[in-house]
C-alpha cells in the first residue's frame, strides 16, 4: 500500500519533471525560431503584428546578402580568433607545465598575479591599451587585436593547462629526467603527447571567447578589419535596415561556436568548469 | 637502453650522481622559470602597468581642454581626486549615478535569475530524464554565443509591437503594452543624498550576519569585533550619515523598468551556464549518500533541503562571484540590444566606452574605468585568494 503510494508519488514528480523541462526547452528555443523564421522572411512581408508567423515566401536571399556584407569579417574572425587561440593556448601549455612541474620559489605568486588579468573589466586598461597599440602601428589591423587577445587569454589557458597537467603524475616526470631528457625533453616526450585533451578544451575555450568578444574589437579595429561582432552590431544598430538581414547576420556569427559547442560539448564543459578556477 | 644507462650512471657514482641529479634539476628550475618569466612580463605591463597608468589619468585633466584632448603629447595637469568627485557629486554627472544604481540592480536579479534557474534545470536534469544530453544541450547552447548575437535577437524580440507583447493574442487576451527597452519608467527611487547611509546601513546589516556566523561557530572573538564595527559604523550612519548631503539638492534614481528586457537576455545566456556547475556539483554526490538518506525515511524534499542544498552551497557562492563580475563589466550585451545611446539601460562600463572614445573625455574615462576595477576586485580577490589558498591544501 505505502509502497504504491511511493511509486505513485513518483510517477507524478516525474510527469511534472517533463512538463518543465518540456517548457524550458520551448522557453530556450523561442528566440531562435524567431531568428529564423523572421530571416527567411522577405523584407515586405515582416511586420511587427505577425511576426511569430512563419513566412509565406521563403527568402533564402537574406542569407546570400547577409553572406555578401559579412563575409569578409567572417574571414577577420576566423584568422583572429584560430592564431590567437593557438598561439595562447601554446604559451599556456608551456607555462602549465612549468607551474604544475617545475614550480619554483614564487611561481605561485607570479601565477596569482598572472591570474587577476582573466578578471579584471578591460575597461580599466582600455586607455594605454588604445594609445600602445596605436603606437607600436597594430591599430585597426587585425594583427593588433591577435596580440591582444593572446596576451589577455594567458592566465586562462595557463590556469587550465596547470590544472590539466597537476593530475599528470610527478613519477613519470622523474623517471624520464632520470633518463636524461631535459625541460624540454620532458615537455615533448611526456607532457605533450598527454595534452592533446588538454589542447581541445583550451583551444575550443579561446576559439569560443575570441570569437564572441566585442569591447576589443570595437576598439582596436577599423571597417577593414572588423571582427563580425562588431559588424552585426553596427548592422542591427541601424535603424534603417530590414530585420530579415540582421537576423540572417546574427545566424551566420553565431553558427561557427554553436558548431563547435554541439560537436566538442563535453570538451566545452570541461572548459566552462575550469574558467570557474578549480581550487 | 637510455633508462639503463640512467641507472648504471647512478650506481657508478651514487654520490655525485645525487649531487648532479640535484644541480640539474635547479638548472631546470631557472629554465622553468625563464620560460614563464615572458608571459609574467607581458601580463605584468598589460594588465598591473596599464591599470598604473589609467590610475594616473584619472587623476588628470586630460579631455577638459578639447585642444589638448586629442594632441599628440598632451599637457596634462594633475588634478588629484577631482574627476572622482565629479562623478559622485558633480552636477553633469548624473548619468554616472543611474549607471551604479543600474548595475547594481542588473546584477542582483541577474545573478538571482541565473541561481534559481539555473539550480531548477539542475535539479530536474539530476533526476535523469530520457534524452537527458539533448535537454542539458539545448540549456546551454545561448552559453556559446556571442553576447552580441544575444542582444541582436533580444532586440527584435522586444519590439513593443510585436515579440514577446503579441504572446498574449494567441490566448485571446489583448497584447502587451510595455514599452521594454524604450521604456521611460523607474521605480524604487531613492536620493542620492540618501546613499551614505544606506551603504552604512547595509555594511552593518553583513557584519552583524558574519558576527552571528562566528557566534555559531564558536569564534567568539571574531564576533564580538564584527559587533563593534557593525555599531560603529550604524553610530556614525545615524549621527553623521543623516546630515552629510554629497549633493546640494535631492537627486532620485532608481531601478531602470527598461532593464527587465536585458536581465532576461542575459539569463536566457547565462542560465544554462549555473546549471551545468550546480549539475557537476549534484554528479558528486555519492549514490549511497542519498540512498542513506532515503532508507532513513527522508522523503524527496528533505533530501534537497536538508542534505544536498547545503553541499551546493560553495557552488553557488563561486557562480555569484563569477556572474557577479560579468554582470558589473556588462558592455556588448547592452550595446548590441538598447544601443549606446539609450540612456535608461546605461551601465558603467558603457559609459567609460562613450566618454574616452566618443567624448574624449579621457580623464573621467579612466576614472569609471577605476571605479568599475574597485568593484569587481571587491568580490573577486577575495574569492581569488581564498581559492588559490584550498589549492595549496588540495
Amino acid at each position: 500500500m505505502s509502497e504504491a503510494a511511493v511509486t505513485g508519488r513518483r510517477f507524478s514528480w516525474r510527469w511534472l519533471m517533463y512538463v518543465l523541462l518540456v517548457g524550458g526547452i520551448v522557453a530556450f528555443l523561442v528566440p531562435i525560431y524567431m531568428v529564423v523564421v523572421t530571416a527567411l522572411k522577405q523584407p515586405a512581408a515582416i511586420n511587427l503584428s505577425t511576426a511569430w508567423q512563419l513566412p509565406k515566401v521563403w527568402n533564402w536571399a537574406s542569407f546570400q546578402q547577409a553572406w555578401v556584407a559579412f563575409s569578409p569579417k567572417l574571414k577577420n574572425s576566423f584568422t583572429l580568433t584560430i592564431i590567437a587561440a593557438l598561439v595562447s593556448a601554446m604559451i599556456g601549455s608551456l607555462n602549465g607545465y612549468v607551474l604544475s612541474k617545475w614550480s619554483f620559489r614564487g611561481s605561485k605568486l607570479m601565477f596569482s598575479l598572472m591570474l587577476f588579468g582573466m578578471f579584471i573589466p578591460y575597461q580599466s586598461v582600455l586607455i594605454p591599451l588604445f594609445s600602445f597599440v596605436k603606437a607600436i602601428g597594430l591599430y585597426g589591423t587585425i594583427w593588433g587585436l591577435i596580440v591582444v587577445h593572446v596576451i589577455y587569454g594567458l592566465p586562462i589557458t595557463t590556469l587550465i593547462f596547470r590544472n590539466y597537467y597537476v593530475d599528470v603524475p610527478d613519477s613519470l616526470v622523474e623517471a624520464t629526467s632520470i633518463d636524461g631528457a631535459g625541460f624540454f625533453g620532458i615537455y615533448r616526450y611526456v607532457i605533450f603527447p598527454l595534452s592533446v585533451p588538454g589542447f581541445v578544451v583550451v583551444i575550443i575555450w579561446q576559439f569560443t571567447q575570441i570569437w564572441n568578444e566585442f569591447l576589443f574589437a570595437v576598439t582596436l579595429s577599423k571597417t577593414a578589419s572588423q571582427p563580425i561582432t562588431v559588424a552585426l552590431a553596427q548592422l542591427a544598430g541601424g535603424e534603417a535596415v530590414k530585420w530579415n538581414l540582421p537576423m540572417a547576420g546574427a545566424l551566420l556569427a553565431a553558427l561557427p561556436t554553436l558548431l563547435v559547442y554541439i560537436i566538442f560539448g563535453r570538451f566545452f564543459i570541461r572548459g566552462l568548469l575550469a574558467g570557474s578556477v578549480k581550487g | 637502453m637510455v633508462s639503463g644507462r640512467g641507472v648504471l650512471f647512478q650506481r657508478a657514482q651514487p654520490l655525485t650522481g645525487g649531487i648532479i641529479v640535484k644541480w640539474r634539476k635547479s638548472k631546470t628550475r631557472l629554465l622553468g622559470f625563464v620560460v614563464l618569466l615572458p608571459s609574467f612580463l607581458l601580463l605584468g605591463i598589460f594588465v598591473y602597468y596599464f591599470i598604473g597608468r589609467t590610475v594616473y589619468w584619472s587623476l588628470t585633466d586630460w579631455g577638459k581642454d578639447p585642444s589638448q584632448a586629442l594632441a599628440a603629447h598632451p599637457v596634462l595637469k594633475f588634478i588629484g581626486l577631482a574627476n572622482y568627485r565629479e562623478l559622485f557629486t558633480g552636477l553633469i554627472d548624473s548619468r554616472f549615478r543611474q549607471d551604479m544604481v543600474s548595475t547594481i540592480f542588473f546584477t542582483l536579479f541577474f545573478i538571482a535569475g541565473c541561481l534559481l534557474l539555473g539550480l531548477l534545470l539542475a535539479i530536474l536534469l539530476d533526476h535523469r530524464p530520457k534524452g537527458e544530453s539533448v535537454f542539458r544541450t539545448i540549456f546551454l547552447f545561448p552559453f556559446s554565443l556571442s553576447f552580441v548575437v544575444t542582444g541582436t535577437i533580444w532586440r527584435w524580440l522586444l519590439q513593443p509591437n510585436g515579440g514577446i507583447n503579441r504572446l498574449p493574442t494567441f490566448v485571446g487576451l489583448p497584447a502587451g503594452k510595455f514599452a521594454w527597452l524604450t521604456s521611460r519608467q523607474q521605480v524604487w527611487r531613492i536620493d542620492w543624498n540618501r546613499l551614505p547611509l544606506i551603504f552604512a546601513i547595509a555594511i552593518g546589516i553583513v557584519l552583524v550576519m558574519v558576527a552571528i556566523s562566528a557566534f555559531r561557530k564558536g569564534r567568539a572573538r571574531r564576533a564580538w569585533i564584527s559587533i563593534a564595527c557593525a555599531a560603529v559604523i550604524t553610530a556614525w550612519a545615524f549621527i553623521f550619515g543623516l546630515t552629510w548631503k554629497p549633493l546640494p539638492f535631492p537627486e532620485l534614481h532608481g531601478f531602470n523598468l527598461a532593464f527587465i528586457g536585458i536581465i532576461m537576455a542575459a539569463v536566457w545566456q547565462m542560465s544554462g551556464y549555473t546549471m551545468a556547475l550546480y549539475l557537476a556539483g549534484l554528479r558528486g554526490i555519492s549514490v549511497e549518500m542519498r540512498e542513506a538518506a532515503i532508507v532513513d525515511g527522508a522523503s524527496e524534499w528533505q533530501l534537497y533541503r536538508r542534505i544536498i542544498l547545503p553541499l551546493m552551497a560553495p557552488i553557488t557562492l563561486s557562480a555569484m562571484i563569477i556572474l557577479g563580475h560579468i554582470s558589473l563589466k556588462i558592455f556588448d550585451l547592452v550595446f548590441a540590444m538598447a544601443g549606446p545611446d539609450n540612456g535608461s539601460t546605461d551601465v558603467p562600463a558603457l559609459l567609460m566606452y562613450i566618454t574616452t572614445f566618443r567624448g574624449n573625455q579621457f580623464a573621467k574615462g579612466a576614472a569609471i574605468g577605476v571605479i568599475l576595477l574597485l568593484m569587481v576586485a571587491v568580490i573577486i580577490l577575495p574569492y581569488l585568494t581564498s581559492q588559490l589558498r584550498k589549492g595549496d591544501r588540495g
